[in-house]
């Protein structure tokens, strides 16, 4: 563990210089992020017209659809894993056998890479937070509780994030290829993360749904703690819940790593 | 060092027949055959030892490879790599020893050696002094200094190959496992990653197992050689012994001052090369002598020399035997 822990300026230093060689390709997926701002302004122009009210009786303006989906793309920025993709890769082609002849495990490997390529995203963040900042400033929470939550909270669901991307990147051991997997998780994501629309407005049926899949804790609850529409309380439950789901996905990625390196081919010979 | 019992792996592989109909019947029903990659193999290597893997593509010498470097599990058999259980790949295991792989990098692409020598040396713990003391010792015997700083991707691949190498070394391991370490390379540099690889293996009494095409770097490094062959073991022992074994016989150059007809040449032994300025002969190896006289006798001979038959060349005729042994077998 020591040594692991000796280890980690290092790798996060050399994942920042790979993040750094790979800057025009990350830019590139900040383009494809943009939705939060398309769904500002399909919401902002519905809730000048009429008024929103979500299931919870609060109601939502213009202001507090920019807040919110301000503070989607903020949370979307640096709450992303690409570790399935890479574990995909990796499989394939064989060169996953260098991570594995490293005395350091994959998954720190992979977290490190992540983790040194936050810089950059927060180059992208700056400027729409300094935005949020400036025009909605009356939206978020003043309660210094919250904002004590909201950082465990987003290391939650930065973890909520990465470990299911582990968890369904180690069903390439199994299959040939779970990127199409990854690619329906994606979409459940969108659906019911409150990416695309805050899950507040959802109908109760289908808020029941997204209520006990992982997919709210990784977008949704960061950016309601952010937009403050739940009490210190609330917020400290849905840390809590947050947090219990980090801790399966965890063991799900443990035991599944474990078992699917045993049938990990290698290529060749 | 290395202790190999009963090895099998065997893989089961997804079978196919192409076309449409056999797409989407795979849809619902799935063949699978088992190929058994290695058969049933036994060894031991002792510290220090340089050997080889030899085989035709497909033998099974890449996979047993792995299964000692700890990336497979053995489907069956105990392997022990300096008392450790590979397939466990406990710290310990991994920090002793290093696959080499000519056909994969770990070198990070749009990064620069030096930069992949520092992460070995943080991944493996290796103090600050000690790490830049060895790099220094390898960059300057692989000649590598104006390109540890360029980006990998910049270097060509023989530049790329020394690189691999001393990366693979930052921790020092006592096992060293390569996998066509010399693949793609020139003649030239296939001379400098032997040197470098026997005088790693003399100076710091590192194990060495190797796998090569090329038989000029298992004749260069390895005393002795295990043949595999569809995943069993044909031969292990010296590399001279194989050759006296599959081929009794010395090929007998001449250089000669003028040509001559074949016929003065076939009473002597087996013309292998008549080109006019050189000719060949394979003689069994009691005769030798009396050919050579003969010869010096009665051919415009300027020089001569005595050689075993090419590698290449004994090794085809003993994966032949061998497949015609297991031919009538079955």
């Amino acid at each position: 563990m020591t040594r692991t822990l000796r280890a980690l300026p290092t790798l996060l230093r050399i994942g920042l210089a790979e993040a750094v060689a790979y800057r025009a390709e990350m830019f590139v997926w900040v383009l494809s992020t943009t939705m939060p701002f398309v769904m500002w302004v399909m919401w902002s122009s519905v809730a000048e017209r009429t008024p929103v009210v979500g299931q919870s009786g609060k109601a939502y303006s213009a202001s507090a659809f920019s807040a919110y989906f301000f503070c989607a793309f903020i949370v979307r920025q640096i709450v992303s894993s690409w570790a399935s993709w890479e574990m995909n890769f990796e499989v394939r082609q064989g060169t996953l056998a260098m991570r594995l002849l490293r005395p350091i495990h994959p998954m720190i490997s992979y977290a490190m890479g992540h983790i040194a390529a936050l810089p950059l995203r927060f180059f992208v963040v700056t400027p729409v937070t300094v935005a949020l900042l400036l025009t909605c400033l009356d939206e978020l929470p003043k309660d210094p509780r919250i904002w004590a939550l909201w950082v465990p909270c987003m290391v939650g669901a930065w973890l909520v994030a990465f470990l299911s991307n582990i968890a369904v990147g180690t069903l390439c051991f199994f299959m040939e290829s779970s990127l199409k997997v990854m690619e329906v998780w994606l979409a459940c994501l969108m659906v019911f993360s409150g990416y695309l629309i805050p899950l507040d407005l959802f109908p109760p049926a289908l808020r029941a749904v997204a209520d006990v899949l992982p997919f709210h804790y990784q977008i949704g609850v960061p950016i309601e703690v952010m937009t403050g529409r739940h009490t210190f309380e609330q917020t400290a439950r849905l840390v809590a819940t947050q947090w219990a789901w980090a801790f399966a996905l965890l063991m799900l990625s443990l035991v599944a790593w474990r078992s699917g390196v045993k049938r990990f081919q290698a290529f060749g010979g | 060092m290395i202790s190999v019992r009963g090895l099998k792996k065997h893989y089961r592989v997804h079978k196919r027949p192409p076309g449409l109909k056999a797409a989407l019947k795979s849809l619902f029903k799935r063949e699978y055959t088992t190929v058994p990659a290695v058969d049933g193999i036994d060894f031991e290597i002792k510290p220090g030892e340089r050997v080889g893997f030899l085989g035709p593509n497909g033998a099974g010498k890449t996979t047993t490879l792995q299964v000692l470097a700890g990336l497979l599990y053995p489907s069956d058999g105990e392997v022990r790599v300096d008392g450790h259980l590979p397939q466990k790949r406990e710290v310990a295991f991994l920090k002793k020893i290093m696959l080499v792989m000519g056909q994969k990098q770990q070198l990070l692409w749009d990064l620069p050696p030096s930069d992949t020598f520092e992460l070995n040396r943080a991944i493996y713990d290796v103090p600050r002094d000690e790490a830049k003391k060895r790099v220094d010792g390898l960059i300057e015997l692989l000649q590598i200094g104006d390109v540890v700083n360029k980006p990998t991707r910049q270097l060509s691949l023989g530049e790329r190959m020394k690189c691999e190498l001393a990366a693979a070394l930052v921790h020092g391991p006592k096992v060293l496992f390569l996998d066509e370490p010399t693949i793609g390379l020139d003649v030239s540099m296939q001379v400098v990653m032997r040197d470098f690889i026997r005088t790693y293996n003399e100076q710091f009494g590192a194990t060495l197992i190797l796998t090569s095409h090329y038989m000029d770097d298992v004749a260069a490094l390895c005393p002795r050689v295990i043949v595999i062959d569809k995943g069993q073991l044909s031969y292990d022992g010296g590399l001279d012994e194989l050759v006296q074994r599959v081929r009794p016989e010395k090929r007998v150059a001449f250089r000669l001052s003028a040509a001559v007809p074949l016929s003065a040449l076939e009473g002597l032994g087996k013309v292998v090369k008549n080109d006019g300025a050189e000719a060949v002969l394979q003689v069994p190896v009691e005769q030798v002598n009396a050919v050579v006289g003969k010869a010096l006798q009665s051919l415009p001979v300027k020089d001569l020399t005595v050689e075993n038959p090419p590698l290449e060349e004994v090794m085809s005729e003993l994966f032949s035997r061998s497949r015609a042994e297991k031919g009538k077998a079955a």
